[in-house]
């Protein structure tokens, strides 16, 4: 008997168990949406890595002979050791006037390849000794429409050579593939060429030697030290420091981004969850507080107490299953969106979907556990009630003076807007978390909307304050600072400035980091250094110039001295003082004037590259005038840095930025409308006895409009406090050696997300009004409370 | 809408305030039509106090719930001081009870929230030229209660305060549904006396719907109901006053 009165009770209780349940659908969802598509994108890359025996550590080396290898698989721990040749090519591909990077890398002309296997799409690989066939990979070809059997040309050491695709592939390094002083993968300007060895050996002058090294290590070996061992190696060759797995670009990146959704499914599903255990006890505890009067005639006709408990453990245990059962399905079909989304972004040859079901049995678990945390006290107070006292009415609710009365004489409020700040009061438990309620909302939307001012300020930080050139050059080898002339003198150039980069390990104490220094001119105009305010900064005589990031890694303020040992050329260790700290929200960077970088050098002036500023109308010239110069062997073009920049930030923030709408929307409109209809059900009878009085729809309505409207209006602040916090999380969260975003939040953000929690107020408001407008005047009246 | 008369008239002129022809009330509920009106036809005079007497479900709150705008009838014709209150639509209702009707009804309806002198200074403050909520208050007998939420006075004072707030905004009739009924006697008496007060102070047409057949002797006239029907109409010859009322 009781599960029909249960039945019927849904039915009529269903927009508001809806609304609970979509928020608890919403934690589920998130829940198996993050987890789901961390353990799909963790599950692939293990696979991946472990099938294509991807290395454990990476190092370059100017030229060092062949028989090294020996040398090196005899570090203790080492189980395999693969050499190659790694190049950069400028590309002249047909579809683009500008000049595409290209990263010619060997594969062994006889004989297996044992790490960083590639896994062929189609074709086949290049055949042994030839240099006019290239195996590239997938996204590359994808960007150009290239096929089987398509050619463009590559200049490799100085000659243009036209290269014939023979095959498609991907490999477990390139899975993030960043171009050099590229941001994010642009596969339309950099692409990965294998080639013959013997062939890229020839182009390049290296027979019988290498310039790339990976290994692979047995299991528990200490990496540190093979680390030290292989640098040791490769020192006297030009080794410019090893490096593992954990600096190795594409990985870092991925496992930046894996780590990012493992955050961010840790952060929210609790807060839906909380939520809708909030929800479930204000609507509950009002069902009870209605139907105290069957309860007691339950009691009083024999039913157990159990019983009767259990009728209402099934009503939450009903909204729970709908919750669990939506977000199930919604989070493993964005899940599925997400990772599809993910894998299309990073390259892998296959995808493993996990749907374990532990995940789902772990979110119903949560879900309900929560709901039935949310509901328990609503209930026991159902099975404590001795049937005489349920089945008499409750006590008229007690209320107190708020000491603002006296200005009721002054017109400043009506007394219906008395009886809503009175009632708001009353509650003030109920209140505070409606409050905290809609305020999470509100702090979900800034969590969602300030990463597009902080992406903003971050691109107009990096790409009109900071790095303005128009494009940056890099040089295929260190080249004596008169090459600027002839740079100075391509084609359409307005403005060139040298710099020059050059491995480093600099050592604060017993902290130490493996990074670059790049030189600049003082005077630098194009490429900025900025400060912690984002003022240029004139790089001074001496000294580094440590980005924040490097200055809290190495724990390095202004005036200490640091251990610096250059990697690369004649090597040595220098003491050398920190003069300033910068900004930078890329990278690990450190910057130094370019005399006194090229003076500790002991080398003479040399450059790596060039930042250039060119006159747009002149930009074909100067590209083709780029592609004819043997000595650049790759470009990157800010205005297309900027545009892929945007582009990926349409593609991944916006989507995200919706789902998280669609989120707040439903933690808003869940909390504004159970707690309006709660309202309304508790003060029926009060605005029944409003409307007898002679009291308009609208001024009664105005009461319960007034009572949301405050919670609303508190709400608002408290939730860009909470969503400044929230903010400030994910910033924190998201930060790495890689990237940091800038903690922006504009103040249209706040507003933003102020109008879309009101909107939602004023819709959940407009559907309880027509409630209020149907309202039966005389059944409310003559009901007892 | 007739303007409001506030000064005491006697009974003598015999001017309506209701007047009821003919009014039916069906209500659907399921395959069962229920008629709780069948046909009534009465007149209220101006100043008069009159008792409905009957079972419940004879049709006396049915009937109170038109006259007073809460309700509306399925046939027949109602007037107030000559305006067609069947014919008013829904917004034109409020602004009837909020300027002519006063209610009083059995279980107080106070808003819980206002203390007692802000319960009815809700009223007067949407009235026209109401007294004041103090006076209003004093006339019932609670001025020493004024600041006293719902909570905090007895069902007696409840009520009596409800039958201040409908009086404070002197409104042409009061309306009131088993006004004693959630009332011990002794408590009820002196409503009651509040009640008749009203009515001889300030000449307020009242209607008051009782199965308490005690009470009718406080009545110019009483009306008995049965299915729907007014059955039989008395005049008392000598009223009592309600301290010689006993239930």
């Amino acid at each position: 008997m009781l599960d029909r009165k249960l039945l019927r009770d849904m039915k009529r209780l269903w927009a508001q168990a809806l609304a609970i349940a979509l928020v608890m659908a919403a934690g589920v969802a998130t829940l198996i949406l993050g987890v789901g598509a961390y353990r799909s994108l963790d599950e692939t890359r293990s696979a991946y890595y472990e099938r294509y025996n991807f290395a454990d550590i990476f190092a370059t080396v100017k030229r060092a002979p062949e028989g090294l290898k020996q040398r090196i698989l005899e570090i203790p721990g080492v189980s395999a050791a693969e050499t190659r040749i790694v190049k950069f090519a400028l590309l002249d591909i047909e579809d683009m006037a500008e000049p595409a990077t290209g990263m010619a890398m060997s594969i062994p002309d006889y004989g297996q390849v044992h790490l960083n296997r590639r896994y062929l799409r189609s074709g086949r690989f290049p055949e042994p000794g030839s240099a006019r066939e290239v195996t590239v990979n997938e996204n590359f070809a994808l960007a150009h429409g290239f096929a089987i059997g398509s050619t463009f040309s590559a200049i490799l050491n100085g000659n243009k050579r036209t290269l014939n695709i023979v095959g498609i592939a991907l490999s477990p390094e390139f899975i993030y593939a960043v171009g050099p002083g590229g941001l994010i993968p642009d596969p339309r300007r950099f692409g990965i060429m294998w080639m013959s060895e013997n062939a890229l050996a020839a182009i390049f002058d290296l027979e019988g030697a290498f310039n790339s090294v990976s290994l692979k290590l047995l299991r528990k070996t200490d990496q540190a030290d093979v680390i030290r061992q292989l640098d040791d190696i490769l020192e006297p060759y030009g080794g410019t420091g090893a490096y593992g797995r954990e600096d190795q670009l594409s990985h870092a990146f991925l496992d930046a981004e894996l780590k990012g959704l493992a955050a961010l499914s840790r952060v929210t599903p609790p807060i839906f969850l909380l939520v809708s255990a909030f929800l479930i006890n204000m609507t509950l505890s009002r069902l009870i507080a209605l139907e105290r009067e069957q309860i007691g005639l339950l009691k009083a006709i024999g039913y157990r107490p159990l019983t009767i408990g259990m009728h209402y453990i099934k009503l939450i245990l009903i909204i729970s299953a709908a919750g669990i059962l939506i977000g199930s399905v919604a989070g493993t079909w964005l899940g599925q969106g997400l990772t599809i989304l993910y894998a299309d972004f990073f390259r892998f040859p296959f995808l493993i979907f996990r749907r374990n079901p532990d995940l789902y049995v772990i979110a119903a678990a949560i879900s309900g556990a929560a709901a039935l945390a949310g509901g328990v006290r609503a209930v026991y107070h159902a099975l404590t009630l001795p049937p005489a006292v349920a089945m008499s009415p409750p006590a008229p609710a007690q209320y107190a003076h708020l000491g603002i009365e006296r200005l009721a004489a002054l017109k400043v409020y009506s007394h219906l807007t008395l009886m809503a700040l009175r009632h708001t009061l009353r509650w003030p438990v109920r209140s505070g978390l409606t409050i905290l309620g809609i305020s999470l909302s509100g702090a979900v939307l800034i969590m969602a909307l300030f990463t597009l001012d902080s992406i903003e300020f971050m691109i107009d930080t990096i790409f009109f304050q900071s790095d303005r050139q128009d494009a940056t050059l890099n040089f295929n080898d260190e080249r004596p600072i008169r090459i600027m002339q002839a740079v100075q003198q391509l084609p359409g150039v307005l403005t060139a400035e040298p710099y020059r980069t050059v491995a480093v390990r600099i050592r604060n104490g017993h902290l130490s980091r493996k990074l670059a220094i790049t030189g600049k001119r003082p005077d630098t105009d194009l490429s900025r250094v900025l400060d912690l305010d984002l003022q240029p900064v004139t790089l001074p005589e001496t000294g580094l110039v440590l980005t924040q990031k490097v200055a809290q890694i190495l724990k390095a303020r202004r005036g200490d001295l640091v251990w610096v040992e250059v990697l690369e050329g004649r090597r040595g260790l220098k003491q050398v003082p920190v003069t300033e700290v910068s900004q930078s929200y890329l990278g690990l960077s450190v910057f130094m004037n370019l005399d006194a970088l090229n003076k500790m050098l002991e080398e003479g002036p040399l450059v790596s590259g060039a930042h250039i500023s060119y006159d747009k109308a002149r930009t074909g010239a100067l590209y083709k005038a780029i592609k004819e110069t043997p000595e650049i062997s790759g470009i990157a073009i800010q205005s297309a840095s900027l545009g892929k920049f945007r582009e990926t930030v349409a593609r991944t923030i916006h989507m995200m930025t919706a789902v998280y709408i669609g989120l707040s929307l439903i933690i808003a409109f869940g909390v504004i409308y159970n707690s309006a209809r709660i309202q309304l059900s508790e003060r029926a009878r009060e605005f029944a006895s409003l409307r007898v009085l002679g009291f308009t729809r609208g001024e009664v309505s105005q009461v319960l409009l007034t009572e949301l409207g405050l919670l609303v209006a508190l709400a608002i602040p408290l939730g860009s406090v909470i969503g400044y916090w929230f903010a400030w999380a994910v910033i924190r969260g998201f930060e790495n050696d890689l990237y940091r975003m800038p903690f922006i939040i504009e103040g249209g953000t706040y507003a933003t997300a102020s109008f879309i929690v009101l909107a939602s107020a004023a819709i959940s408001a407009a559907i309880v009004r027509r409630r209020i407008d149907r309202l039966d005047m005389v059944r409310a009246l003559k009901t007892r409370e | 809408m007739a303007a409001t008369g506030k000064q005491t008239r006697s009974r003598g002129s015999r001017e309506s305030m209701f007047k009821v022809e003919g009014l039916t009330k069906v209500y659907h509920t399921g395959e069962l039509d229920i008629h709780a009106l069948s046909g009534v036809d009465l007149t209220l005079y101006e100043g008069e106090l009159a008792v409905l007497l009957g079972p419940s479900g004879s049709g006396k709150s049915t009937l109170l719930n038109i006259l007073g705008g809460l309700d509306t009838a399925t046939s027949g014709q109602a007037w107030f001081r000559g305006d067609e209150i069947t014919a008013l639509s829904e917004r034109e209702l409020t602004q009837f009870r909020r300027n002519h009707v006063g209610f009083v009804f059995q279980f107080y309806n106070l808003i819980p929230s206002l203390s007692a002198r802000e319960n009815v200074a809700l009223v007067t403050e949407i009235s026209t030229s109401p007294m004041a909520p103090d006076e209003a208050l004093g006339l019932v007998g609670l001025d020493h209660r004024l600041d006293h939420f719902p909570a905090q006075l007895s069902g007696g004072e409840q009520q009596r305060v409800a039958i201040a707030r409908a009086i404070a905004k002197r409104p042409e009739v009061l309306l009131c549904d088993e006004p004693t009924g959630a009332l011990d006697s002794k408590t009820g008496v002196r409503v009651l006396e509040a009640l008749t007060s009203v009515n001889e102070e300030l000449g307020t047409t009242t209607a008051i719907i009782t199965h308490n057949a005690a009470i009718k002797d406080i009545a110019h006239r009483v009306f008995y109901f049965s299915d729907g029907r007014i059955t039989k109409t008395d005049v008392n010859k000598r009223r009592v006053t309600p301290d010689k009322v006993h239930w």
